[in-house]
């Protein structure tokens, strides 16, 4: 096979087999993307115009409301930016890894699902757009939106379940193909986490499809309102690691190859997945803590369960720098820190997910005292965890989006990543990471001041200690002002890389690490879905059986609909 | 499955932290009795709540040795009663429900903070150390409003 030399700006890569996307791969790799950004660029406006206003920097027109804006900000980047920027990027690690294309029939479902949910999202922006959906994107009963509200976020999740047919039928393609091969990580990482989306999805679409619906077209009066809540949160925490897994994907599995090192292990990341399949559904009840309804000793149990995601936690950040030690030392670094100067820090695919990590370590730490079962009340609705979550999605994760995109876009469109634009990148991590110490770091603290989150401006009737929330608001003011333009910027370096910049001169590597030699073959049992599928389930079961057996045999009274917006 | 020494030794001390931070919350919870928010009493139909007892006439109501019980309702978009007035360090025991969306109530620089859903009530208990006049605000979306959702407690 004709060795290609590196391509692409920081010589990070070393030669390859020129690997290119099927064109119809590359096409609904490239829908899903695409879509991705136009829902990041509204739903950053909103989230900027919000902020101005709950800072009292801006006064909005009446016209537009503030938690118009706010459900808008909520479901456009929670939603819909990370469910169609993951699919699309699992995709490409799946057409790549298994076997190198989608077959015909993957593609089909891979389409169903993203007219789906695209169809989805334009049927609930309608609603919001209307003033007809001013719920935020957590849509607690029995606030009652409009029923295109409801149809739209089941068409997202309906549509997403589609998608992972593809990422699964692929998966057994390449072992029907390979049998007795161990799979390949970037594929068996994909799958897992299509998995934990679909057990965790199942909570959300019954929420909506039995409760929500028919109660929104008037069919039925009333909703019992604890129920919702809780099969809400039987998707919502497991929400937040489907949009943790992608980026660890791209640590275990594509940045190795970046930084011209191995992946550390073959199994241990495949163990971590496992683990977040089965540590990441039963916890639900820890966004619950301070609600009737449920019996504190459920809420304990799930304390404890939520408590064991420190595991995978761990077991990943040693890897990862296990993993970066081994390459740093492979070329050359010295000494017991040396090997942290050989790291190719001005290659932006590599740094804004590493400045994501750096930032991974606060936002967990955060993560575990929110999850303590009565330290929770200290900091339960106030901005420290609006706080807590840009750390994490809103860095960890979108920092890691962004490498990704500065990786794929010159994959899939050929062209360039040139020299001024990687330098551009970096500019534009490091002003994302200026933003959000200004906003995140304000509302952490903010936040310990007692400052509720998802409030529009307000001094509560020039309540004294509204005085002392004053300094926080204009650093989240600020902070979120820097974010906005950091998101104009990756904006423009996108189209640019997607449209305009010049082209290639070789086929652009897609990085996929290489396992190390000396690793042994994952044990069989780590493929064995159908065991850890049942051991998610058997968990979910103790977890929330007594729960959703008191609410169904002492029901509380069902609520009426509102709208009070 | 071959782990590396580091690797084992380095999990050993996440799952000991683990282990101290559950023993540490476990013990409050179940032998100190510290626990969130919590009820497990229903409330009538939710419409229905203003004009049954003990919701028909929120307020403060003394229970004896320095026990006080603050029944209040929360609705779009006040609180009921507006100003809970109660004695320093006196136990306080909040019962509260609402009787329409979703609120909550939290007392800033204490540990006052509770969701209120509606069908329930919830119970809370506090003793306040500290006189003065504290914001009660709601913390929980409820609507166009919800930011001038307050209300004070006066501790004397």
């Amino acid at each position: 096979m004709e060795e290609v030399k590196n391509v692409g700006f920081g010589g990070a890569t070393v030669g390859t087999e020129p690997f290119q996307f099927h064109p119809k791969d590359k096409l609904l790799i490239k829908a899903h993307i695409g879509f991705a950004f136009v829902a990041l660029g509204v739903g950053a406006l909103a989230g900027v115009l919000q902020t101005l206003q709950r800072t009292g920097v801006i006064d909005l027109p009446t016209s537009l409301g503030y938690y118009q804006l706010l459900t808008l900000h909520g479901v456009s980047l929670a939603l819909v930016f990370t469910t169609f920027f993951i699919i699309g990027f699992l995709f490409s690690g799946v057409a790549k890894t298994a076997g190198g294309e989608l077959s015909v029939r993957e593609r089909m479902w891979g389409w169903i699902g993203f007219w789906l949910m695209l169809g989805g999202t334009l049927l609930a922006l309608i609603a919001i757009g209307t003033n007809d959906a001013s719920v935020l994107y957590t849509f607690y009963a029995p606030m009652q939106a409009s029923p295109l509200f409801y149809t739209g976020l089941a068409g997202l999740v309906v549509g997403s379940w589609s998608s992972s047919v593809t990422i699964f039928s692929a998966f057994r393609r390449w072992r029907r193909a390979h049998p007795g091969e161990s799979s390949p990580l970037f594929a068996y990482m994909a799958v897992a986490t299509m998995i934990l989306w679909d057990i965790c999805t199942i909570g959300v679409a019954l929420e909506v499809v039995v409760q929500l619906i028919p109660w929104s077209l008037g069919w039925v009066e009333r909703v019992d309102v604890s129920l919702s809540r809780t099969l809400f949160w039987y998707f919502g925490h497991a929400l937040v690691y489907f949009w943790l897994l992608p980026a660890y994907i791209y640590w275990y599995v594509n940045v190795p190859r970046l930084i011209k090192g191995k992946i550390f292990s073959n199994s241990l990341p495949r163990l971590t997945f496992i683990l977040f399949i089965l540590y990441s559904i039963p916890v639900g009840l820890h966004h619950q803590f301070n609600e009737p309804g449920v019996d504190s000793f459920w809420k304990f149990v799930q304390t404890v369960l939520t408590f064991f995601v420190v595991i995978p936690s761990f077991m990943t950040a040693f890897s990862i720098l296990a993993t970066f030690e081994l390459a740093g030392r492979s070329q050359g670094g010295k000494g017991l820190f040396g090997w942290i100067t050989k790291l190719p820090y001005k290659d932006v695919r590599f740094l804004a997910p590493f400045l994501g990590m750096l930032l991974f370590v606060p936002g967990g730490i955060g993560g575990i005292i929110n999850a303590s079962y009565q330290l929770n009340q200290v900091v339960h609705n106030t901005l420290w965890v609006t706080g807590h979550f840009h750390l994490t999605l809103g860095s960890s994760v979108v920092l890691t989006f962004f490498g990704i995109s500065y990786m794929l876009i010159p994959v899939l469109t050929g062209r360039k990543l040139t020299r001024a634009v990687n330098y551009l990148g970096i500019l534009q991590s490091f002003v994302w990471v200026i933003g959000m110490a200004f906003m995140s770091g304000g509302m952490h603290a903010v936040g310990l001041l007692g400052e509720p989150r998802r409030i529009s401006y307000t001094t509560y009737g020039d309540a004294p200690i509204t005085q002392a929330w004053l300094p926080y608001r204009q650093a989240i003011a600020l902070g979120g002002g820097i974010l906005f333009t950091a998101i104009i910027l990756f904006l423009i370096i996108a189209i640019y890389l997607w449209l305009f910049a010049p082209k290639a001169e070789q086929v652009n590597e897609y990085p996929i690490g290489e396992v190390d030699a000396d690793q042994q073959k994952p044990p069989y049992f780590l493929e064995r879905w159908s065991i850890w599928i049942g051991v998610a389930v058997g968990l979910i079961l103790f977890a929330y059986t007594a729960p959703f057996v008191q609410m169904f045999i002492h029901p509380a009274p069902g609520a009426l609909p509102m709208r009070t917006w | 499955m071959d782990v590396p020494r580091y690797e084992r030794l380095w999990l050993w001390f996440g799952i000991v932290t683990l282990l101290i931070f559950l023993v540490v919350t476990g013990v409050m919870a179940f032998s100190m009795d510290i626990h969130p928010a919590n009820g497990m009493h229903k409330t009538a139909a939710p419409e229905q709540v203003l004009a049954t007892a003990p919701f028909d006439q929120p307020g403060v109501y003394p229970l004896g040795n320095n026990e006080y019980e603050v029944v209040m309702v929360a609705q779009a978009f006040r609180f009921l009663p507006e100003t809970p007035t109660v004695p320093v360090g006196a136990t306080v025991h909040f019962r509260v429900t609402s009787p329409d969306v979703v609120h909550g109530i939290a007392i800033p620089q204490t540990n006052v903070n509770m969701m209120v859903v509606p069908g329930h009530v919830t119970d809370f208990t506090y003793t306040f150390k500290e006189p003065g006049e504290y914001l009660l605000l709601c913390n929980e979306y409820c609507g166009v409003g919800h930011h001038v959702m307050m209300g004070k407690l006066l501790v004397q």
